[in-house]
């Protein structure tokens, strides 16, 4: 009987969901565990990273690593990982494109661990004690792994051959993207394994769409009873779904929720969020100066609106670093 | 769209073998770029095989150079570092097709505008070239081959106004054998030139040279005289434009009506009542009139606002009695639109005087004999509302006349440029008061300006006659005596530069040389047939020099006044310009456009519509049947709105694909 291809799972910054993923394929995952063998998957099996570097280079046919890097350990497990596998596989959005935890590339690492450790209404540490990579005590020393300024998404850190958008990613995205890599013809590296062509496209409510859409105020869900035929974004919900990468078969609208843009761009777009701003910017009603800055100030969270999922990948990537915190940065590289 | 051949497409998938040119443009890019450094840098540069520098590029020998590097070389990408490609792309793509290379392969760098004239520092102006050229090396390795489209030129044209400028422009047409439509807005052709008595400097009938050539455009077989008409809507592109002109109702049948005029001294009102507007008010009209004389089309017009069966519906109507069967007369007249198709548009809509109840210290409006040089006109125009005899609002004939140069002009609180005009027309004014009147004319200016054909030996000529002139800018116009010679007159404040000192002349007759303003609708107009605008309001042309009647548009063309203030003379040698402009398109038969269009992937649209709406030139459309979107490549004029508003990048456009401004962008960025 011939070898069963070796299939490897591992988890960086990431909430799990893509983890659930995985176990969401339902029967599915009995014909995935009957076509592989998988040797590594540390939520679910037991095995330890020594057990990896024990296997050869190149020796897993394909790694799926969700979440974002955000700590050294994420990073070295990363590079190992890419050194025993002949592909290596961004699932999920974190993985993809640097996820909800690549937010925090609004702030700092020290006011992350500021906030956190220190200012937080549910935080009791009257030491004041912050999180460190080396510890003594009592004459013995550990090593920890190192908090990142930066989030990254996987294939800023080491080379990624493909990736599986959403959050997570839909049993169907992940079991044809299984399929895709399993199969005899791969795609080219670098393709993320949906549809290139964004969400309208496959959206029930398309020809609910007007051709021309002019928007007065920007809604969030609760604030309006939505029509369950209607176009969101006619409707002045926040849509992501003209700037979002299909596959997902429109859930969140199906389930009249707005587009939340997990999927990330289409191939085309360097820049999820500067697309869809672009897009809207026309059409907003106002003319006048302040009629649209009255419009604008209707969408609650710029960033954290277009920018959910894509942050560390977008060409924004992160906000300035002081010039301390840079210097740190070039030296932790 | 002709097809690219298919070994220019090879020739694009090859390894690049790129030549860069730097040129010294004399010296004014070697004066400061250090034009030796630059041809070393890019000859590093990956792809670059030939890298050499030239006196003067876009000489004969220059261009050879090009081309016989391309042959030797096998280059097949070209660079040129040297001034605008405003001034030279064309130059360089044409060496390109020369030498068998698909012209777009090239790319230009302005190292001349955008860094030797714009940089004192050698070495900080050495360096910028040496990104941008790196910038551009990175670019044109990605360039493709495109094909310019043609497109074909209906020969009809549109000229709209109907003053001096588009009547010259339109019969130069239609004597050519063009189809022309003339529309002007107002009831008759004639525009300010049909108002004037004489004309500088030659003192000529103004009617005696205008009037044959407005009969003229009122029976030309080949003009379409569309008068109380406007245009609403434009759409298309050059050669293909699709114009809506709405035609008002004059309540009069232009075909059966023979301009007899019988209706009019029928209407029941017996005398005139209303402000008559061809007289700026210095006379009545009755409801139903010709506006003057000599009017084309002499057809007679009704003011529904004066009329009283327009009113009360219980008018006698003598008018229709009166026109007996010509029947001519139509109260259920309704405005019609017209669509018609033209080639090409000349803009001739002229200019309007300065208002000077802006200015309030001098009087206008509230002094009786306070006048506009333009009401002067008509005082003085022998078929005016005196008859040419200058009859004062009060009544008098003047003693004195003082003229108030640059009003409205040459003043930072109004318009600060020169109209050009009120100088000469100022000294006809003079000439014509003084030889009507016999009274002291007084001329106020700042500076005289009469550069022109036998201007300054008219003003000479003035010097001569004995009117007075005072250099100084009028301070005030008031009816204050303070002397009993200045009583019941008007006195003109005023600090004569030359003398030294501040003097007070107490004239009967003020008469203000108002300046010349952008029409009060230029904006909407401009936006009507998408061209701009200076920042004062004038049509802009495209090229101050060198494209004086042309526009950013292709196959819109403006003349006369609506460009800037200019005198008769220019406004009939700029109709004329235009109307060649327009036969130069019309003869070649096509026009070739820039291939730089947008176009939409199919299978990556996802039919979202944000584009649709955002098409200036509504080129883009809904397939309902596919539910994506599709661009007309025909009506696409590569503005890139589309492409930056597409959510999902499904919109490329050719030449500024998004791989390659990236490139360059990187390029600029990638400094050592
Ligand atoms: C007081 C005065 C005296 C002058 N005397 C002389 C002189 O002696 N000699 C000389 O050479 N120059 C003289 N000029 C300058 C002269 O008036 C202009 O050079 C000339 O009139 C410009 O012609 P035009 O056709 O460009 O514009 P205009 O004469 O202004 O004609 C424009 C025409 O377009 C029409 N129009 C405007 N907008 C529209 C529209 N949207 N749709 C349709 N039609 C429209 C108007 O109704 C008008 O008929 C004088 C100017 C002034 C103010
Ligand atoms: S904007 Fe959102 S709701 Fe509207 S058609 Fe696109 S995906 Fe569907
Ligand atoms: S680039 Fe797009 S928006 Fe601009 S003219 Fe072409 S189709 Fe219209
Ligand atoms: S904006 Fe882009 S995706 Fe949307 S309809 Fe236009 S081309 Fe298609």
């Amino acid at each position: 009987m011939p070898e069963k291809p070796k299939v490897a799972f591992y988890w960086c910054a990431s909430c799990g969901g893509c983890e659930e993923a995985v176990v969401d394929l339902a029967e599915a995952i009995l014909d995935v565990i009957a076509a592989v063998d998988i040797v590594f998957w540390p939520v679910a099996l037991d095995f330890k990273r020594k057990d990896v570097e024990a296997m050869p280079e190149g020796s897993i046919l394909v790694s799926f690593v969700n979440g974002a890097i955000r700590t050294s350990e994420q990073a070295e497990m990363a590079h190992l990982l890419r050194s025993k596998s002949k592909l290596l596989v961004a699932l999920g959005a974190c993985a993809h494109l640097g996820g909800i935890p690549g937010l925090a590339n609004l702030f700092d690492r020290e006011s992350i661990l500021k906030a956190v450790y220190l200012e937080a209404p549910s935080t009791v540490n009257p030491e004041g004690s912050l999180p460190t990579t080396h510890h003594k005590d009592d004459g013995h020393s550990v090593e920890l792994p190192g908090f990142y300024n930066t989030v990254q998404a996987l294939n800023q850190v080491v080379e990624v051959d493909y990736s599986v958008p959403g959050c997570p990613p839909t049993p169907r995205i992940f079991r044809t993207a299984l399929q895709t890599l399993l199969g005899d013809e791969l795609p080219a590296k670098g393709t993320v394994l949906a549809p290139d062509c964004a969400l309208c496209d496959e959206c029930p409510r398309k020809d609910s769409k007007p051709e021309q859409l002019s928007i007065v105020e920007f809604k969030r869900p609760q604030q309006l009873l939505i029509d369950e035929q209607k176009c969101l974004l006619a409707q002045g919900l926040l849509c992501m779904g003209p700037a979002t990468r299909a596959g997902c078969e429109a859930l969140c609208v199906r389930g009249n929720m707005p587009c939340s843009g997990c999927c990330g761009p289409t191939s085309r777009v360097k820049d999820q969020g500067a697309k869809i701003l672009s897009s809207l910017a026309s059409l907003v009603a106002g003319k006048e100066a302040a009629e649209i800055d009255r419009i604008l100030a209707t969408i609650p969270d710029p960033v954290g609106t277009f920018y959910r999922y894509s942050l560390p990948a977008s060409l924004l990537h992160r906000k300035q670093l002081d010039r301390a915190s840079l210097h740190e940065a070039a030296a932790s590289k | 769209m002709p097809e690219i051949p298919s070994s220019a497409i090879e020739s694009s998938r090859e390894r690049p073998r790129i030549g860069v040119y730097v040129c010294h443009c004399g010296t004014n890019i070697a004066g400061i770029v250090d034009v030796r450094a630059i041809v070393e840098f890019a000859a590093k540069l990956p792809g670059v095989v030939v890298s050499r520098d030239y006196k003067y590029m876009c000489s004969d020998p220059g261009q050879a150079l090009i081309q016989q590097d391309i042959a030797e070389h096998h280059l097949n990408r070209v660079i040129v570092a040297s001034c605008s490609p405003l001034l030279h792309e064309a130059t360089f793509r044409r060496v390109l097709s020369r030498a068998g290379l698909n012209a777009f392969l090239l790319q230009m760098v302005n190292i001349r505008e955008h860094v030797s004239w714009v940089h004192l520092n050698q070495r900080e102006a050495t360096e910028k070239t040496k990104d941008l050229v790196r910038a551009a090396v990175r670019r044109v390795s990605l360039h493709k081959p495109l094909q310019k489209r043609r497109v074909s030129i209906n020969p009809h044209v549109l000229v709209v106004g109907g003053g001096i400028a588009g009547i010259h422009a339109a019969l130069t047409l239609a004597e050519a054998g063009k189809q022309v439509y003339l529309v002007e807005r107002e009831p008759t052709i004639g525009g300010h030139m049909a108002k004037f008595d004489k004309t500088f400097p030659t003192l000529d009938c103004a009617a005696c040279i205008l009037t044959p050539k407005m009969t003229a455009v009122g029976s030309h077989p080949r003009i379409h005289l569309w008068t109380y008409s406007e245009v609403v809507r434009v759409e298309g592109y050059v050669g293909n434009y699709k114009v809506k002109v709405r035609r008002k109702p004059r309540y009069v049948i232009e075909d059966l009506c023979l301009g007899c005029q019988e209706c009019v001294t029928a209407c029941v009102y017996k005398e005139a009542k209303n402000p008559d507007e061809f007289n700026l008010g210095l006379s009545k009209r009755k409801p139903v009139y010709l506006p003057f004389p000599q009017a084309v089309p002499q057809k007679v017009v009704i003011d529904p606002q004066t009329c009283i069966q327009f009113k009360s519906g219980k008018c006698k109507k003598t008018c229709v009695e009166a026109c007996g069967d010509r029947k001519a007369i139509d109260f259920t007249q309704k405005e019609t639109i017209e669509d018609i198709e033209v080639g090409t548009i000349i803009l001739a809509t002229g200019f309007k005087t300065f208002d000077p109840v802006r200015n309030p210290y001098y009087g206008y409006g509230r002094y009786a004999n306070v006048y506009t040089s333009l009401e002067v006109e008509r005082l003085i125009n022998a078929s005016g509302p005196t008859a040419g005899e200058i009859v004062l609002r009060d009544g008098g004939q003047p003693k004195a006349v003082g003229i108030i140069h640059c009003v409205g002009s040459r003043d930072a609180n109004t318009n600060r440029w020169c109209s050009k005009v009120c100088c000469m027309y100022s000294l006809k004014l003079a000439h014509l008061i003084k030889e009507r009147t016999g009274a002291e004319v007084y001329n106020f200016y700042i500076d005289m300006r009469t550069p022109g054909k036998g201007y300054e030996e008219f003003y000479d000529r003035l010097l001569d006659e004995g009117v007075h002139f005072v250099r100084g800018r009028v301070a005030e116009v008031s009816d204050w005596a303070t002397h009993p010679s200045e009583k019941g007159r008007l006195v003109i404040r005023v600090e004569d530069t030359l003398a030294a000192f501040v003097r007070r002349i107490p004239v009967d007759m003020v008469v203000l040389s108002v300046g010349m303003e952008p029409q009060p609708d230029a904006q909407d107009v401009r936006r009507l047939f998408n061209i701009s605008c200076s920042t004062e309001g004038w049509f802009l042309e495209r090229h101050p020099k060198l494209a004086p009647v042309s526009t950013f548009t292709e196959g819109v063309y403006i003349a006369g006044a609506c460009q800037g203030p200019k005198d008769i003379p220019d406004s009939v040698a700029q109709a004329g310009a235009a109307a060649a402009e327009a036969m130069a398109l019309i003869d070649a038969q096509f026009v070739e456009l820039e291939p730089y269009t947008a176009f939409i992937s199919e299978d990556q649209c996802s039919g979202c519509k944000t584009c649709i709406p955002l098409c200036p030139y509504q080129a883009i459309s809904y397939m309902e049947e596919k539910k994506k979107a599709a661009i007309n490549e025909v009506l696409c004029k590569g503005c890139g709105t589309c492409v930056a508003g597409c959510p999902s990048g499904s919109i490329q456009q050719n030449f500024f694909e998004d791989e390659e401004i990236f490139e360059e962008i990187e390029g600029v960025l990638a400094y050592a």
